[in-house]
């Protein structure tokens, strides 16, 4: 099963129809966004990543899957520099970043939706989408807090609430909705649907087509690889810390082996 | 009951000086986690600018806003010169920097200025009064009270309408978030330096004006009644902070007037003991935050 991009018509889904304004309608393929090359991460002595080499073209939507403990989340957090590379090099864009500060390369264009959502608890939900549009114009934030209100009407119900009296899946889409809030290029996402209620993991899913269909590319970690492979265009398999596999989705949802291999066979 | 209208707002007057220095004290402990040891040091130097301004013949209107100036300024170098080097750093180690610093400064006061007290004169209207009723209230106290209350409502303004105050709260919650929102680390944490060396100004300015003197450890008490009143609101919380001062403020003052006077000397120890009790029963203060961990 393939999902469909567009705008999504049930009432639980974000309308994106009011990003197109701000994002490139089409996309360019074949163009670097991202660039891992030989990329080591260590807590201590360990190493989370192992020489790890990947790709993401701008337009794409690629998916990152593993068992747990993998080095996923490592991965994202490397890449938006909470974590330092002890090896290897990280590109965006063309540009060498390894080692820049999260808050500079948010400016450059790379946006983390980080795990466990970390939504400020104690700000309201209209707070927490202001601080995520930090680096941008107050116009533009303004503007950008207008089209947010009309994506995900859930928050707008909720504007003036403190985050932490959020549901699990109203949270999910305020911190998506906060990463959006920079207008990133390149838009990282850790377990966007772990914990979420079948209705509001299909919401998730149909955001991510709707964002690529405005332009936005993607780089996605889920523990839901079924679902994943269905509308990456490319995946990574990542194991202790390794690329293992990769491939379109289509290709890796046809091999058996890699599920079967992942721990509880959460395929 | 004049008595008691009498002590509850000499008890306010205090209590608002110990709540814009726990309110400093709050401020950089929510950002860096960093319970700042160092906070009477901006009085303590600042004492040394009024010191030598009023004695080269400026007059207060003059000093009060050098008070604030320097006390930014010396803020602000600390940051620079100590504390950034310790960012990220365990608790532990940011905290011994603090005494570190605080041992520094006087250190210094005393081998480049001098080991004596320093008097200057204090303004004319410290120990005027005014009659409300029966009541004899302290200009001094009642300027103190209408400052406070301008300062505490611009400050809650700033936190809650600015992107700055907005940028500090979220980094006070979780840092590493607030930088993938794109907030700089150094323009949080300065930024926090320059707001909590500001209120330490303030502060200053009434807590110099009645002193009349300082010394080279003359930034302890300020300093230990600022960290009191934080830790009796609750480390973290800014609203706690604000009321530990009060409360301390008016345990002094309240205590002072219903010990006999034999145990009168024994204020402090008194209410170095309440606040040992408070602990027991409540050892997050009055007001418990519960913030997202911090890496």
């Amino acid at each position: 099963m393939i999902a469909t991009a567009g705008p999504i018509s049930s009432g639980h889904g974000p309308e994106l129809t009011a990003l197109r304004g701000s994002q490139p309608q089409t996309t360019i393929h074949n163009e670097l966004m991202l660039q891992l090359h030989g990329v080591t991460t260590k807590y201590g002595a360990i190493s989370a990543l192992r020489e790890v080499t990947l790709e993401v073209n701008a337009g794409e939507v690629v998916g990152l899957i593993g068992p747990n403990g993998a080095g996923k989340t490592t991965l994202l957090n490397t890449v938006a520099g909470l974590l330092q590379p002890s090896n290897g090099t990280v590109q965006l864009a063309g540009d060498d970043v390894t080692g820049t500060e999260p808050e500079n390369l948010l400016r450059r264009g790379l946006a983390l939706v980080p795990e466990h959502r970390r939504i400020f608890v104690d700000l309201t939900v209209e707070e927490n989408l202001r601080i995520g549009g930090a680096t941008v114009s107050g116009e533009r934030r303004r503007e950008l807090l207008d089209d947010m209100q009309q994506q995900f009407p859930v928050l707008r119900s909720k504007w003036t609430t403190r985050a932490g009296y959020l549901s699990g899946g109203e949270a999910q889409q305020l911190a998506i909705a906060r990463a959006l809030m920079a207008e990133p290029k390149l838009l990282m996402m850790d377990e966007p649907s772990l914990g979420l209620a079948p209705i509001l993991v299909d919401m998730v899913f149909d955001l991510i087509s709707s964002l690529r269909s405005n332009g936005v590319t993607l780089l996605v970690v889920e523990q839901n690889a079924q679902r994943m492979l269905d509308i990456a265009d490319r995946a990574y398999v990542l194991r202790s810390g390794q690329v293992v596999s990769e491939g379109t989705g289509e290709e890796l949802l046809g091999r058996s082996d890699l599920f079967e291999s992942f721990v509880g066979g959460s395929a | 009951m004049i008595e008691l209208a009498q002590n509850l707002i000499d008890g306010l007057g205090r209590g608002s000086i110990y709540a814009l220095l726990a309110l400093g004290v709050a401020v950089i402990f929510g950002v860096m986690h960093l319970l700042n040891f160092a906070h009477g040091e901006m009085i303590t130097v600042s004492g040394y600018a009024a010191f030598w301004a009023l004695g080269a013949g400026w007059s207060w209107t003059v000093v009060v806003p050098l008070i604030l100036v320097v006390s930014v300024v010396t803020s602000l170098l600390i940051e620079r010169l100590a504390f950034s080097r310790v960012r990220g750093a365990p608790d532990f180690t940011l905290l011994l920097t603090s005494f570190g610093v605080h041992f520094l400064v006087s250190a210094l006061l005393l081998l480049y200025v001098s080991a004596s007290v320093k008097n200057y004169s204090r303004p004319g209207w410290v120990a005027d009064t005014w009659s409300l009723g029966s009541l004899r209230i302290e200009v001094f106290d009642t300027v103190v009270i209408v400052i406070t209350i301008i300062t505490l409502l611009a400050t809650t303004a700033l936190l809650q309408r600015t992107m700055f105050g907005l940028a500090l709260r979220a980094a006070a919650a979780d840092f590493d978030t607030a930088r993938l929102m794109g907030v700089r680390s150094n323009s949080v944490i300065r930024g926090a330096f320059a707001l909590s060396g500001l209120l330490a100004g303030i502060a200053g300015v009434f807590w110099l004006m009645r002193a009349g003197s300082t010394n080279p450890t003359a930034g302890i008490d300020p300093m230990l009644k600022g960290v009191l009143a934080a830790l009796i609101g609750g480390l973290g919380s800014l609203r706690g902070a604000v009321l530990g001062g009060f409360a301390l403020g008016l345990a002094e003052v309240l205590l002072r007037s219903w010990l006999p006077n034999s145990l009168a000397s024994l204020t402090e120890g008194v209410v170095f003991a309440l606040i040992a009790l408070l602990f027991i029963f409540r050892p997050q203060g009055l007001i418990s935050v519960t913030h997202a961990e911090r890496v």
